[in-house]
């Protein structure tokens, strides 16, 4: 394995795997912060130069994080396909990018290998392409999932429906959520961002989704987005519960900071099957996004991009409906301004769909972070462009409980309507009948959440 | 007739009279002001089936609903409205707490090693310890051994510290204080974050740390605190220790309402002695 070479008359000598995964990342202020980004631009280049010449079996034999020390990497390494692996160890990064992005590489080529690929691996390459690369790349590749819904069909655009409330006040979740679904946001999930995190609450928000989903025949799923063992708690104590929510992260560190590992998600995953109130077999929902292993302190000197796509190789173990990426959510500290955000949200997708997972992304960010409206409806564009699953639909795009902007369900029904997108096939046939929607566009009905009086 | 039109022929008299050309009198500023912006709510549903029920909506949630659309786009008003909002959030992380504050909170006013608001935005790690000055400080005139440390830390919004701990605070102390319980003399430090009440804990030695922070703001509040309690932090504790209550503002959990349950949550989590999501569990 080479781990130096010259570029115009400089020598660049890199220690490990891990360093020139992080040097070859395109710029971020969370990598800068954890002193792992490259120092100049051509230090940069030079990672990315002999990173592109590295074996994946360079890449597999060096984890960043050992196999004895970190449960993330155990997943990931014990659910490789040994024989596809070792069909392409022999390959290139470079080789990798090539044989991705080849017309002749078919979508089912690209899902059979990403059998054989570590998320480290699938890192690699994200490092080596740049933002057409990598909307092309995730064009080939889409992954469907099945809760009540389908998600994820060609032509097809699903949007989560997030009425939350500041103090969680049923009727003020309730309006929200009318005003939802009256634009066509609500097909991937009804899901509520809880204030009050205690399982008396958690369950009544699940009772009152529920009630108004059976009450008006809503083909979806509702979810309420509390710690996993308060979730769990309030369905074994009979709550209706379609959908099974966690945080996750790239490093067993980081997720034990969210109070999680794998035995937990096996006993939910376990549960939900058992008592969930949907037909699954697709019963979680995981959130994840770029820089919170390093805000956490859990990065153990790995860059946000790689620890991102671990987290991706970590979820697919539990066969999730949707896994959401909210890089952007954080802060300026991991993801400075909105250039870094719209990169990270493409790197995401591509990474996320190579994973093997069903992928949808939130654009977002923050007031304290050099980022605005134009550049979140930029990256909402373009990963919508590239083959985004879904994404959130928020009233007004301001969420009024956790403080940050994410897309709008105005934006949710413009995405449809510019790329010629349609709802999920049953909750297209729910807004037809209730007058919402006709042939793939939104009526004068629509936007009016007094129709459900 | 109208102001407007007076106006408009007194000038229109002025310019006759003194033969000056009229773009130099519309500079003339007029009686009237110009445009106010008016930050009401109203109902944008273009012909909605029922108006009321959308002006009810609207009344008991702050999300952005009932606005209608053009197309599938916000119609100019709210597009605005949002325009606004968002400045205004950006401007209030960049304010410091006022000195009046500050004097008027009498308490002692500590600092992290975060040496400037970039440095505090964009490292971590610098909001997260106290100076050295300042561990000096606490070593020296902290009582230590109390059940209860209360922190006060701006956060990422001034003005929601400004505006809700007043309130807050007193009704946090009187709850502990009938309960018999317990205080440190509450701190105030300048650009720190959450974390920071494990540094202070090891050096109070207190069993419970509450820290009241500036959320960082919102587009509907760029005014909310929320309080973390941690039950006996070390070097080894995480996210989910702490138990967190948010949006504690005047549209959302009122700041004395908030001070009351704090209390009641505090003897409770002192009894069990754990608190994040195993308090959560033993409520079973």
């Amino acid at each position: 394995m080479k781990l130096s070479g010259r570029i115009k008359d400089q020598h660049f000598q890199f220690s490990s795997v891990t360093e020139l995964l992080a040097k070859a990342s395109e710029e971020k202020s969370g990598d800068r912060m954890s002193k792992v980004a490259a120092e100049s631009s051509l230090e940069r280049v030079a990672a990315k130069w002999i990173l592109s010449e590295l074996t994946l079996k360079d890449i597999y034999e060096n984890p960043v994080i050992p196999y004895e020390k970190d449960e993330v990497t155990r997943v990931i390494y014990d659910q490789i396909n040994n024989h596809i692996y070792n069909e392409i160890a022999h390959w290139t990064v470079s080789y990798l990018r090539e044989y991705i992005l080849d017309h002749s590489t078919t979508s089912s080529a690209l899902k059979r290998i990403s059998r054989g690929l570590t998320s480290e691996m699938i890192a690699a390459v994200a490092k080596l392409m740049s933002s057409i690369d990598l909307v092309m790349a995730s064009q080939k590749i889409r992954y469907q999932a099945h809760c009540n819904t389908t998600i994820g069909e060609p032509g097809r655009l699903a949007f989560r429906c997030q009425p939350n409330h500041p103090t969680d006040k049923s009727e003020g979740i309730l309006a929200s959520l009318k005003e939802g679904l009256s634009y066509g946001s609500g097909d991937a999930v009804i899901g509520i961002n809880p204030n009050n995190d205690s399982v008396e609450s958690v369950s009544r928000l699940l009772t009152i989704s529920h009630e108004f989903i059976q009450k008006w025949g809503i083909p979806t799923q509702n979810c309420v987005l509390a710690h996993i063992t308060t979730q769990l708690q309030a369905l074994k104590k009979g709550a209706p519960m379609a959908l099974m929510f966690q945080s996750l992260a790239g490093t067993e560190k980081a997720n034990r900071d969210f109070g999680v590992n794998k035995e937990l998600l096996d006993e939910a995953s376990y549960y939900m099957m058992k008592m969930g109130t949907s037909s699954g077999p697709n019963v979680m929902y995981f959130e994840t996004g770029q820089g919170s292993e390093v805000s956490l302190d859990a990065d153990h000197g790995v860059d946000m991009q790689t620890l991102e796509s671990r987290t991706y190789g970590y979820a697919r173990h539990w066969n999730p409906f949707m896994v959401n990426n909210v890089s952007g959510f954080i802060g300026p500290e991991t993801l400075f301004d909105g250039r870094q955000m719209i990169r990270a949200d493409l790197e995401d997708l591509f990474m996320g769909k190579l994973n093997g997972l069903p992928m949808g992304i939130a654009p977002t960010y923050t007031n304290h972070m050099e980022s605005d409206q134009n550049d979140q409806e930029i990256a909402g564009m373009l990963t919508a462009l590239a083959g985004a699953n879904f994404y959130m639909g928020v009233p007004g795009g301001d969420d009024v409980m956790l403080s940050y902007q994410d897309t709008s369900f105005h934006d949710d029904a413009s995405l449809r309507e510019m790329l010629g997108f349609r709802p999920l096939r049953e909750f297209e046939i729910w807004l037809e009948t209730m007058g919402i929607m006709e042939n793939g566009r939104l009526t004068p009905k629509a936007g009016d959440l007094s129709i459900f009086n | 007739m109208d102001i407007e039109q007076i106006v408009r022929e007194v000038v229109e008299q002025i310019r006759k009279k003194k033969n000056v050309p009229q773009e130099i009198i519309l500079d003339v500023p007029l009686l009237e002001e110009g445009l106010v912006y008016s930050r009401e709510k109203v109902v944008g549903v273009k012909e909605p089936t029922d108006s009321a029920t959308i002006a009810e909506a609207q009344k008991i949630t702050p999300a952005r609903i009932g606005i209608g659309r053009a197309g599938t786009r916000m119609r100019t008003k709210s597009y605005l409205d949002f325009q606004l909002d968002h400045a205004a959030a950006q401007d209030a992380v960049k304010k410091e707490v006022s000195e009046q504050f500050l004097e008027k909170l009498a308490i002692p006013i500590l600092k992290t090693k975060a040496q400037s608001l970039s440095e505090y935005l964009m490292n971590l790690d610098s909001g997260r310890v106290l100076c050295d000055e300042s561990v000096h400080w606490l070593q020296q005139h902290s009582e230590k051994g109390k059940q209860v440390q209360i922190i006060i830390s701006d956060g990422l919004s001034t003005t929601g510290i400004e505006e809700n701990v007043p309130n807050l605070l007193s009704a946090l102390e009187q709850g502990l204080k009938m309960k018999n319980i317990s205080m440190e003399k509450p701190i105030f430090i300048k650009r720190s974050r959450v974390w920071v009440q494990d540094h202070v804990a090891s050096i109070v030695n207190c069993d419970l740390v509450i820290s009241l922070i500036g959320e960082r703001p919102g587009l509907a509040t760029s005014k909310s605190v929320s309080a973390y309690l941690i039950y006996k932090p070390t070097k080894d504790s995480v996210e989910a220790d702490r138990t967190v209550i948010s949006n504690i503002h005047k549209g959302g959990v009122q700041p004395l309402e908030a001070g009351a349950y704090l209390s009641d949550m505090i003897a409770d989590i002192l009894i069990k002695k754990v608190s994040g999501v195993k308090y959560t569990q033993t409520k079973e």
